[in-house]
């Protein structure tokens, strides 16, 4: 007797935790995509919860600060680290995705204030939907600028 | 020729650690105390070469030693030369250096005490932090070597080597570095990383106890004992980084908000489930001489957790705000890991016969349980933080497709959970060892529980409708007059007993038994931080808008008015932007002024947007500005929040840290105390006849 409590009890936790994460994650699920694999699907995943990665070509962002409405096109880079590191770290591949002008490309739409690390060849990862009118429209927006701490070259001085 | 030095000394303290190592086992197994002292004394050597190492690693860094690449990277010619000091944790290869730092200084200290009773020990003890520091070592000996330098080759091009890569190569100087990168540039950013790192590393210390106690099968809770304050100062160190990275994010991270279960966040999150379980279960095998193998599980995890966070934290492995590089060392933390994680099981399995309880658990509600039914709550908080951050390898692995999960599967999953643990922190203080009932339980609790309806019904009618708010808001009510009651009742009882005034029953309460009266003082922090929690997610509302200069713009009880905008450059360089605003209440009376900008670092070309910010304690006004162009007319553009309760989770940690030292303050020698009081109260009594 003493120790069935103790059981019942333990399975009952267990149980509350398991629902938790299965119903959890049902209901926050993103799937993680890179443009062309996003391409290839089109419109069956339009509405679903997706999270996309991408280059950001410098020249297509525009913003406008009276509705914070913010575009911007990105570029397909791999989503595989060795295939990364493969070709030369995550700074050429994002570099060499933006000059490629024959790279698939989205358009992307957020609304806010203009992240501080938006710019030209900086890797986007973007949580929102694909729109019936095949613009993504991310409801949140990460950056990381590799380019900063790695692979640039150096200026040199005259030592 | 500094570099050279540099390195030079690492490699050295690498083979020192190594031969602590080395020297510790030998000497045990030999039972030669003479090889033993020289394993202790090469482990203390250790700090002072690791101090000289880094010591020429920031003479490198203040004096614009761009020829290293670790320096090009993380500074420049702009930055002032305190950020030229903290640029050393602000890299990877700096970081590493930073941590095997600090691991021999803890190391030393603990080499350093008295070990009459527990000579036993200290050759295990040697031996895990020593191979821990070697470890660290090892990684800046042969992947991440902060004194790297340029090179140029014949061929023109730029390579990264320690010493000239050909006869032919030339030393490469460039004229400026890259500069740290701006979001680090903060006072934050000089105390946030140190503080997590002195959590991660002073739980190295009772983990290595642990491994000690379970070597030399001395398997009783002297470890615990000895290492209580150690377990405290790890726990309080590891929540200041936490909350103070909460409050670098909220000050620098320009969105509002303090927490965002960014992968790295929730490494850093996860020791700290695993180490709060232990500190509360420890008491369990002091107290009844429970949970001893669970205690030693617990430890093991949050030791391998705190390696595991390091190596999150640094490799970039997970796409986050706080990867900054990728880095080749991963693989190498994973062997250690693994390396630490299963010798550490092969000895608990072996001596698991050692550890059962010595009595059995037999009351669900008893003191004992409702601590055991804690532990499995924060343990199955970790489970969902480590669901989710392996969640996308995992579905990878087994789908081919990634799948990720965000914030919301964190909220989600966790907060039925933290409701779970404060209602155990509302009763578990009135249950009573060994045995409790609801009815037990029920005479103390329900004056509170009432009082805590009333709270709440008043709040329904007052501040919010919310239903999980009020939920929140009477868990909260509840704990804190539970706790303010336990509180007065022992005081009461002690102010009759020692025919005391109150107050200084009060005190002497405290003086008696620091450790449950600075835990209730934590207690009572937690909640003031959960009112903080919960004001910012349920309440927080936000507008934004493009003003011409003497227009206004309203949020909840606030009113902004756009007064004039400057541009000067700092003399750090930065190209600063900074807007002026007015703020009114709602009835038009003047409140303050606000500085909201946007600060531009030309080195590495990047805006950072400086919120102002109004704090009371009713909420928090934190005014962005987000764009002005000087060409155009249209005026600048701002986004306010309005962040209910925000600064009582600030303040509840300044409760946090007065408890902590309560908590952890030093008695002379515990045994001596207790015999002192006992002798004391024998005195009073007989007095009393």
């Amino acid at each position: 007797m003493g120790r069935t409590k103790f059981i019942i009890g333990g399975v009952l936790i267990l149980a509350a935790v398991v629902y938790l994460i299965v119903s959890s994650t049902q209901a926050s699920a993103e799937y993680f995509m890179t443009i062309d694999e996003l391409k290839a699907q089109g419109q069956s995943v339009a509405g679903k919860s997706l999270r996309i990665s991408g280059a950001v070509v410098g020249d297509t962002i525009q913003y406008d600060p009276k509705t914070l409405t913010l575009t911007f096109d990105v570029a397909n880079v791999p989503a595989d680290n060795n295939l990364i590191d493969a070709q030369g770290g995550l700074a050429a591949v994002l570099h060499a995705a933006v000059i490629d002008p024959n790279r698939s490309r989205i358009k992307i739409t957020y609304t806010g204030p203009k992240p501080d690390l938006l710019k030209n060849e900086a890797q986007a990862i973007m949580t929102g939907q694909l729109g019936a009118d095949g613009v993504f429209h991310a409801d949140e927006l990460l950056l990381k600028c590799p380019t900063k701490y790695q692979n640039a070259v150096p200026n040199q001085t005259g030592g | 020729m500094f570099a050279e030095i540099g390195y030079g000394i690492i490699v050295v303290a690498f083979i020192v650690a190594l031969y602590s190592v080395g020297a510790a086992i030998y000497g045990e197994r030999t039972k030669s105390p003479a090889v033993v002292e020289s394993a202790r004394r090469a482990m203390l050597l250790l700090w002072p070469l690791i101090s000289l190492a880094a010591g020429t690693l920031i003479y490198l860094l203040i004096t614009n030693h761009f020829e290293v690449s670790f320096v090009y990277e993380v500074t420049s010619r702009e930055m002032p030369t305190y950020l030229k000091i903290t640029a050393w944790w602000g890299g990877q290869a700096g970081s590493l250096v930073f941590w095997s730092w600090l691991m021999s200084a803890f190391a030393s200290l603990v080499t350093l005490r008295k070990w009459e009773r527990d000579r036993e020990f200290l050759p295990w003890v040697i031996v895990v932090t020593a191979l821990t520091t070697a470890f660290f070592l090892s990684l800046v000996v042969f992947y991440e070597n902060p004194f790297a330098r340029f090179w140029q080759t014949t061929g023109g091009q730029i390579v990264t080597s320690m010493f000239a890569p050909s006869a032919s190569a030339v030393a490469y100087f460039p004229s400026d570095g890259n500069g740290l990168n701006p979001l680090l540039r903060h006072p934050g950013m000089i105390i946030h990383p140190p503080m997590l790192y002195l959590g991660f590393v002073s739980f190295v210390i009772p983990y290595a106890f642990a491994i000690a106690a379970l070597i030399t099968g001395r398997t009783d809770d002297r470890w615990i004992r000895i290492t209580r304050r150690w377990t405290l100062i790890a726990w309080l160190f590891l929540s200041f980084g936490l909350v103070l990275g909460g409050r670098w994010a909220y000050d620098v991270l320009g969105w509002g908000g303090f927490w965002g279960w960014d992968p790295v966040e929730i490494a850093a999150l996860m020791p700290w489930l695993t180490g709060t379980a232990f500190l509360h279960s420890v008491m369990i095998q002091e107290k009844r001489g429970l949970l001893k193998q669970w205690n030693m599980i617990l430890i093991i995890l949050t030791y391998s957790l705190v390696i595991f966070g390091t190596f999150l934290t640094r490799t970039g492995v997970l796409s986050s705000v706080h990867a900054f590089a990728q880095s080749s060392i991963g693989p190498v933390f994973f062997v250690f890991i693994g390396f630490t994680f299963i010798t550490s099981l092969a000895l608990l399995i072996y001596r698991w016969p050692d550890l059962r309880g010595e009595t059995e658990m037999k009351s669900l509600l008893s003191r004992e349980a409702l601590f055991l039914l804690n532990n499995l709550l924060f343990m199955s908080v970790l489970v969902i933080c480590f669901w989710g951050v392996v969640f996308p390898i995992v579905s990878q692995l087994f789908t081919g497709q990634t799948v990720t999960v965000g914030p919301p599967f964190y909220d989600r999953a966790t907060a039925p959970l933290f409701a779970a643990l404060m209602f155990l922190m509302g009763i578990a203080p009135l249950s009573t060892w060994k045995r409790s009932t609801v009815g037990t339980i029920g005479r103390v609790l329900w004056k509170s529980a009432a009082a805590a309806l009333v709270i709440t019904i008043i709040l329904f009618f007052t501040y919010t409708q919310n239903i999980i708010a009020l939920v929140g808001f009477y868990l909260i009510a509840l704990v804190l007059l539970v706790t303010l009651y336990e509180f007065w009742r022992a005081a009461w009882a002690r102010s009759k007993a020692a025919k005391e005034n109150v107050a200084v029953a009060l005190w002497n309460l405290f003086g008696r038994d620091r450790r449950r009266y600075g835990g209730y003082i934590i207690h009572i922090s937690m909640m003031l931080m959960a009112v903080g929690i919960l004001g910012i997610n349920a309440f927080q509302i936000q507008t934004q808008g493009t003003l011409a200069l003497n227009n206004s713009l309203t949020l909840g009880n606030y009113s902004i008015k756009y007064e004039s905008i400057a541009q000067f450059t700092a003399a750090d360089n930065r190209q600063v932007t900074r807007a002026v605003v007015n703020v009114y209440d709602k009835n038009g009376s003047y409140l303050g002024q606000l500085y909201p900008r946007i600060d531009y670092y030309p080195d590495a070309q990047q805006n950072m947007t400086i919120p102002g910010e109004r704090p009371t304690l009713q909420d928090d006004l934190y005014v962005l500005l987000v764009d002005w162009q000087p060409a155009s007319a249209n005026g600048a553009t701002f986004k306010i929040f309005v962040n209910p309760l925000i600064n009582w989770l600030w303040i509840g940690s300044l409760v946090f840290f007065v408890g902590i030292i309560i908590a952890a303050w030093p008695d002379r020698d515990p045994e001596y105390a207790s015999v002192r009081w006992r002798a004391r109260r024998a005195e009073q009594t007989s007095a009393a006849d």
